[in-house]
């Protein structure tokens, strides 16, 4: 066991250890009662079949999902520069010296961060048709989540920015750069080292947003699924191997993101372990800010 | 104008859907937030790992898709809900999840010397959590969960894309009516933007009253 656990509990001696086994089984009775319901559930309904499931073990079909995923991810993949860059500039534009530019990268930010993705979906699909802008169907999907992602990578980007020393900055004013360059040579190349966990994590939230897809009919894996299973009849097993490759995807960059944030913990810390006073021991281990 | 006045009534029921929705869920999403964070530093392994997976498994699916799989595919193997409530099951599910994090968040800004004085002083796992360590960490954690409040707010709106005729998709029925989407989905924006102030001046005066300043 991890010793930083053992904080919130002693060592569990015999008694402790009998209630903790008298847990595990009652709590693995649970697990159980709930699989095996389940499975009643599915076999009574006849959705245990082989049948209803063998097509999921055919090629045709996983070609399908998989260029399902593909569109996925190319609409993820736009969203995520379109949207990163967007944001980079709306955070330098909410912290630079022109008041016009930071009340309107500030009224941007605060706007669209409160506005739910789904109502600029639908105003891309019904609202800007009348005026004349009528995009293609990737970039209906694609354009309303760059500008509500793009609120939020301000924020992320702005966060980290802020969250670097100032003498970081000063230094590099003192040897005669300028804002541009500081901000260009100093601040930003460190900031963003640190952010990069953050932002995988925002890349989580941004794929999962393309899901939006089903709203759009843009075939991405979630309106796939919508179209496999109308045409299959097998909704359920469709959806739960939709849900599935969701799955396996973003836990895939997840796990990334808690990769780079432990190596950025280590690279932030090396040469400087000496200066820093210790770090309060955490109650739990692993955790991540989110 | 006359769009968004001539359809008052409609505007006003699918305000009060996203409101009621968004109390129901955000309770729900309390207490899951609150079971689950407990379960992942609970001396028991198997209910440690029980909460890993709910959150690695809630935190990774897109929300749409377990709306799509709850209330369209569930149904075929004899499972289900009204409308509103599965929506408001998923949503708290999966906002649970979240909150889950904030809270451990929370848990770990506790110090470790509270926790030893708990054991020491003779209190339960249970106990320790009751009276020391959660209403510490729930505490340090205010700010962060009316962020995931405000996520939720407008996480509600995918109820639309299943049915719910909440706020976005009563901004929709309206403009398909009237043919006025500037004014129609200004209208709903500015509706959304209220209900998140609202939500971070509670936050901001709930942090005010219990906050510990350390």
């Amino acid at each position: 066991m991890n010793p930083n656990q053992q904080i919130l509990f002693d060592v569990p001696g015999p008694r402790a250890q009998r209630r903790i086994r008298i847990a595990t089984v009652l709590g693995a009775l649970a697990i159980l009662g709930g699989i095996a319901w389940a499975v009643h559930q599915f076999a009574s309904h006849g959705e245990l079949a082989a049948e209803r499931w063998q097509p999921f073990t055919t090629w045709p079909i996983w070609r399908y999902l998989l260029d399902a995923l593909w569109a996925t991810l190319l609409a993820a993949a736009a969203t995520a520069v379109l949207s990163g860059a967007l944001g980079l500039l709306l955070a330098l534009g909410r912290l630079s010296a022109h008041r016009p530019l930071r009340w309107l990268a500030g009224a941007y930010v605060e706007v669209f961060r409160t506005v739910p993705a789904l109502l600029l979906v639908y105003i891309t699909l019904f609202a800007l048709p009348k005026y004349g802008l009528n995009f293609p169907l990737f970039w209906k999907l694609v354009v309303p989540l760059v500008v509500s992602n793009a609120a939020a990578f301000a924020e992320i980007f702005r966060a980290g920015i802020k969250a670097l020393d100032r003498g970081q900055t000063e230094a590099g004013l003192a040897i005669g750069l300028r804002r541009g360059q500081v901000m260009r040579l100093v601040v930003l190349p460190q900031a963003l080292l640190r952010l990069t966990p953050s932002l995988v994590s925002q890349l989580v939230g941004l794929l999962k947003d393309t899901s939006l897809g089903f709203v759009v009919s843009y075939t991405e894996l979630l309106y796939s699924g919508q179209v496999l299973a109308s045409y299959t009849h097998l909704l359920i097993q469709t959806f739960l191997v939709v849900a599935l490759i969701y799955l396996v995807v973003n836990a895939s960059l997840s796990k990334l993101a808690r990769v780079l944030q432990a190596r950025n913990g280590r690279l932030t810390t090396r040469g400087r372990s000496a200066a820093r006073e210790p770090a309060a021991t955490p109650l739990t281990p692993g955790s991540t800010a989110r | 104008m006359d769009a968004l006045t001539g359809h008052l009534g409609e505007f006003g029921h699918g305000l009060v859907t996203t409101v009621h929705m968004t109390v129901v869920t955000t309770i729900g999403a309390l207490l899951l937030g609150v079971i689950v964070a407990t379960l992942r530093i609970c001396p028991v392994p198997l209910l440690r790992g029980v909460g890993t997976v709910y959150v690695e498994v809630l935190q990774n699916l897109p929300l749409l898709a377990l709306l799509v799989l709850f209330v369209f595919a569930l149904p075929t193997i004899g499972i289900t809900f009204p409308l509103f409530t599965s929506a408001a099951i998923v949503i708290s599910a999966y906002e649970g999840a979240y909150l889950a994090e904030a809270i451990r968040a929370g848990i770990n800004t506790v110090g470790v010397g509270q926790a030893e004085a708990a054991r020491a002083i003779g209190l339960t796992f249970s106990q320790s959590l009751r009276y020391v360590i959660l209403p510490q960490g729930l505490r340090a954690v205010i700010q962060p969960m009316g962020t995931i409040c405000i996520a939720l707010l407008m996480n509600t709106s995918l109820a639309a894309a299943v049915g719910v005729v909440e706020l976005t998709q009563a901004a929709n029925n309206v403009n398909l009516v009237e043919a006025q989407p500037i004014a129609v989905f200004t209208g709903a924006g500015l509706a959304y933007m209220l209900l998140a102030l609202l939500i971070s001046r509670i936050t901001g005066a709930l942090e005010r009253r219990f906050a510990i300043v350390r």
